[in-house]
């Protein structure tokens, strides 16, 4: 329910379109920097709340939020490769399904992409620096 | 009743002050349902599934702990179908008029007037070499880049930044080289 949700969302805001993600990066439109800009304003306050009240899950459980693994080089060359995805194919990995979903049979391409991608890091993770 | 939303309003492309915080809403149900919001590493589990585990050991690991992770994808596509095909009235992204003339140079003439550029995504396109190699090797960056990061938009941009956290904004950095380096470097030359 919560993906589906997602995927409404996703597609009605037009994050999941290539033309938005290129006038981004073309800076022409404050469009999707309202969306994460604000969708973060909300997430900081929120994880904040939850940090300082130690608030539950729904079902009674402490709430872990895990921190991220110290390092710079694979967020920064691994961020950098990913940009030039995103920007090439106009599409994040959430996106991608619910544009498969959308009827646009060629996203399936990006995917079996993107797949192919996760697999190569996996064979070449051990040479790579993290 | 006073008529605050109406049908007209939904079928139209949702702004962003309504978007964002629905997406914060998403990251938030996730993490009350004690899971996280974080989209790529469906791509390593797919990989695990098929077996991958027999090439490198980043891929042994119990693939059903992320069957929860699946059902969102799932939904996602399911999502896609619902605000494409029930929820819309058309699928024009209006984009800003800059945008529109610099593509229209760059010779994507759907541009403003589509929800993909048909050059790429159109069923056509699917027959044209260069296209599908596009598509290909930007899902390959994709993955590549989103796994080595350990994250993607939803991961680092939203869940690792609401969190404060630095390898996240290091990330979220490296995304936009990326992305600027392909749009204002790069698409003069492969366009």
């Amino acid at each position: 329910m919560i993906g589906i949700f997602f995927g409404i969302v996703m597609y009605k805001s037009e994050a999941a379109s290539w033309f938005r993600i290129y006038e981004m990066f073309r800076f022409d439109s404050f469009h999707m920097y309202g969306i994460i800009g604000s969708a973060l304003i909300l997430g900081i306050i929120g994880v904040q709340i939850i940090k300082r009240k130690n608030l539950r899950s729904f079902f009674g459980d402490p709430i872990k939020i895990a921190s991220k693994e110290r390092g710079f080089k694979k967020y920064f060359f691994g961020g950098i490769i990913f940009g030039l995805g995103w920007a090439l194919a106009g599409a994040c990995p959430g996106p991608i399904y619910t544009l498969i979903g959308a009827g646009y049979v060629s996203v399936i391409v990006v995917l079996l992409g993107a797949v192919g991608g996760a697999f190569l890091y996996g064979l070449l993770r051990k040479k790579l620096p993290h | 009743m006073p008529k605050i939303f109406s049908m007209e309003m939904i079928l139209e492309p949702w702004p962003w002050y309504l978007a964002g915080p629905l997406i914060g809403l998403v990251m938030f149900l996730l993490i009350f349902m004690g899971k996280k919001f974080g989209m790529s590493s469906n791509l390593e589990t797919m990989c695990t599934i098929c077996g991958a585990g027999k090439k490198s050991d980043y891929f042994n690991v119990d693939w059903k702990a992320s069957r929860w992770n699946l059902l969102v994808i799932l939904g996602a596509a399911i999502g896609g179908f619902i605000g494409a095909h029930l929820l819309s009235n058309g699928n024009a992204v209006n984009i800003s008029e800059e945008t529109v003339l610099n593509l229209q140079e760059l010779g994507f003439m759907s541009a403003g007037e589509a929800y993909l550029p048909e050059r790429l995504f159109s069923l056509e396109a699917l027959g044209n070499f260069e296209s599908v190699m596009i598509l290909l090797v930007g899902g390959v960056l994709i993955g590549f880049g989103a796994r080595y990061a350990a994250g993607c938009t939803s991961g680092h941009a939203i869940s690792g930044l609401s969190n404060l956290q630095l390898p996240s904004l290091i990330a979220v950095i490296g995304f936009f080289i990326g992305g600027l380096v392909m749009v204002h470097l790069l698409f003069p030359i492969i366009f």
